[in-house]
């Protein structure tokens, strides 16, 4: 295994049907990501006037969304699909532990989002190969900043989600705790918004798909299936496991359909797009 | 089509018909007459004057080329017409008295009207006139010439609801206004805008009591602002807006803006710094109430800086008004300081005030703080921590991300290049 150079990707200029391919995510997790981020979009587009109401392209964006009390239901809407997306996904994973992988496997391992061990001598060695000191680390199925993304929206579901619905049911929240909290949620919400919007637009989206690796997009959430080349390359640790295992077989897919793969580069490219848009606004809107 | 120009057209026709009728004849017998004037005894005193001043040419024009005709009719039907007012009365100078008229003076209002001409002297026009300003207004300019029509007469100049045009015809004039240096610019069309002005242009009941330019500035004893004799200087407009207002100028001067006048503060806001002069709008007007806000912070830039940190502040920043503006908390003029159980944000009264618009707010729900300041531990201690956590995330956040992205992004690069190097050196060297 070249590690140090990675082998040529020759295979990335093969057809997609004349290439072997391996699940990674199944349909209901892609359809709940769409879901997220079709509704996570909707919320930023509706939440950032609010928060940058002094600059013109607030106000603007604002009018053309009909006004303050449309965007804020608009926001409220995307909010409910966020909150039943996550509640769906803790339910799933909960589910499947008690079912079939085990509390444990769930829990720890190389098909867990806990960050462990690994992970951090990940980190040090991810970064002694950006600075060409070392190889690259051998990945398994889910990679540090992978589990990063994971865990930011797990506390932003409580952070964004749990001060909203203070802000949203005031009257409900007074019933028990002081009105000051009102400016406290302000806060939280409005800085883990642009904590929210700043990383999933900028950092997410470089990570997942605008790297020069991966440039312009990595189609793998929206097709769920990825290619061996980049299971071999990106994932040798997920690849050596599973040949070990003797699972790999069992993960062969078809090649990802036509429809998927045109809602990934339409619908993902256009998330990419609004994202980097409006990432860029807030720059300039923070600098200036 | 308005009716104005129809008017003004058909009375023309109707003068030129009248005097080609009258007229060429007077002439005629004027010029048969000339040699027995002594003894020609006349009933109308203007009978003469009108011999040469009714026709329309050649004697419509003096030798400068200042049109001098008069028409018979209009002239009759005039105030000075009616109460038959010899031409010399006004025309008094001895150069009327010979024929031609040599280097003839202007009328002389004041050989009748002395005291108004007295007071016009002391007005914004009378100065700017003495001073060679030759665009300020004089009687003939909101009064007419021989046209004069009594204020009650519809058709008069200073008739009510002629005054804006009367008053517009220099200070609606862009030319006059540049050439005569006139303070204020184009009012006339920001008066015509304003609720007042399109009051006075409805049909409604406020149509009779809407002010007109003379109702603020009065007429004979208009005055510069900078007067402290005007009506609308900066210590009158209280009393001059007051004069229908009169119970919001009570609200204003019991609140701590009129306070604060009381005792001498000058700058403190008066009517107009906040309703603007020629260009108050109706304060339903969301668009009004919206650059309210950014006029109250122009003084309370501390309290407009904490108001835009809440939800209320956003939401008028972006142009909206459901949420509430200063005025929604404060009031609109009585403005009492907190500690004045009568201040609609008083302990007494806040819970009373969040609930027109939250009407099921408690007690709990008041402790909100519409001011409260992020960066100021006064604001409370839980506050400042939590904003102070949230920065520090956020830079902590995107500074390790940022890094790791740029290393990557460097790395990535560099890969690339080196991959391309090998292909090329391949294909050369198969």
């Amino acid at each position: 295994m070249a590690d140090q150079n990675p082998a040529e990707p020759v295979d990335a200029a093969k057809p997609v049907a004349a290439q072997k391919y391996y699940r990674r995510f199944d349909r209901i997790d892609r359809v709940m990501h769409s879901t997220l981020m079709i509704a996570f979009i909707g919320c930023a587009i509706t939440g950032l006037p609010p928060l940058f109401s002094d600059h013109a392209w607030a106000a603007a964006l604002a009018s053309a969304l009909g006004g303050f009390a449309r965007a804020a239901l608009i926001h409220r809407i995307c909010a409910v699909v966020m909150i039943t997306v996550f509640v769906s996904h803790v339910g799933r994973i909960f589910l499947a532990a008690v079912r079939q992988t085990g509390l444990l496997a769930t829990l720890w391992g190389p098909n867990s989002m806990t960050p462990q061990p690994q992970d951090f001598v990940d980190i040090v060695r991810h970064v002694s190969w950006f600075l060409g000191k070392g190889p690259r680390p051998r990945f398994d199925r889910y990679t540090y900043w992978e589990k990063f993304d994971y865990w930011a929206v797990f506390w932003g579901m409580f952070i964004i989600g749990g001060s909203g619905l203070v802000l949203w049911f005031p009257i409900q929240v007074s019933a028990f705790l002081p009105g000051w909290i009102f400016n406290v949620a302000t806060v939280i919400h409005g800085e883990e918004a642009l904590l929210a919007v700043g990383f999933i637009f900028t950092i997410h989206f470089f990570n997942g798909h605008l790297r020069p690796e991966k440039f312009p997009m990595d189609l793998v959430i929206f097709t769920g299936r990825i290619p061996e080349h980049e299971l071999k390359d990106e994932r040798p640790g997920e690849y050596a496991r599973l040949v070990r295992e003797g699972r790999l077989a069992s993960l062969e897919a078809t090649p990802p359909s036509r429809p998927a793969i045109l809602w990934g580069y339409i619908v993902g490219g256009a998330a990419v797009i609004i994202g980097t848009v409006t990432a860029a606004l807030i720059l300039f809107s923070v600098i200036r | 089509m308005p009716a104005g120009p129809l008017k003004l057209i058909s009375a023309a026709l109707g003068s030129l018909a009248l005097a080609l009728a009258l007229g060429l004849p007077a002439a005629a017998m004027a010029q048969q007459a000339g040699a027995k004037v002594a003894v020609t005894k006349v009933a109308d005193p203007n009978e003469k004057c009108l011999g040469c001043h009714a026709e329309p040419e050649p004697t419509d024009k003096s030798a400068a080329g200042k049109p001098v005709q008069v028409l018979p009719e209009q002239f009759h039907k005039s105030m000075h017409g009616k109460a038959k007012v010899a031409c010399i009365e006004c025309h008094a100078d001895a150069a009327m008295r010979k024929y031609p008229h040599e280097s003839p003076a202007p009328a002389q209002c004041a050989s009748c009207h002395e005291k108004a001409v007295k007071q016009y002297a002391a007005t914004a026009h009378g100065v700017a006139r003495s001073g060679g300003n030759t665009v300020a207004a004089t009687c003939a300019n909101c009064h007419g010439t021989h046209d004069t029509l009594p204020a009650a007469d519809e058709q008069s100049r200073t008739n009510r609801a002629n005054i804006e045009a009367t008053c517009a015809a220099c200070h609606g004039n862009e030319a006059l206004v540049k050439q005569g240096k006139v303070p204020g610019g184009n009012i006339a069309a920001l008066y015509h805008d304003s609720i007042h002005g399109k009051l006075l242009h409805s049909n409604g009941k406020a149509k009779d009591k809407v002010p007109v330019c003379t109702d603020c500035h009065g007429s004979h004893d208009i005055r510069p602002k900078s007067d402290p004799q005007s009506a609308v200087s900066r210590a009158n407009i209280p009393d001059t807006c007051g004069t229908c207002h009169s119970r919001v100028k009570d609200v204003w001067s019991g609140g701590q803006h009129g306070k604060m006048r009381a005792s001498g503060v000058m700058t403190a806001p008066g009517c107009t710094d906040c309703h603007g002069a020629h260009t108050i709008a109706d304060p339903k007007v969301p668009k009004w109430q919206v650059g309210m806000i950014r006029e109250c912070g122009g003084c309370h830039t501390r309290q407009i800086g904490t108001y835009r940190d809440t939800y209320h502040g956003q939401v008028t920043d972006l142009g909206f008004t459901v949420v509430a503006t200063c005025a929604s908390c404060h009031g609109a003029h009585e403005m009492l300081p907190k500690s004045n159980p009568l201040s609609k944000v008083s302990d007494e009264r806040i819970l009373s005030t969040c609930q027109v618009c939250h009407p099921k707010a408690n007690a709990n729900f008041v402790k909100f703080q519409p001011h409260a300041n992020k960066h100021d531990k006064e604001s409370g201690l839980i506050l400042y921590y939590t904003s102070k956590f949230m920065q520090i995330l956020l830079v902590g956040v995107f500074l390790a991300f940022g890094l790791h992205s740029i290393l990557w992004l460097y790395r990535g690069l560099a890969d690339r290049k080196a991959r391309r190097a090998r292909a090329a050196s391949t294909l050369e060297n198969p």
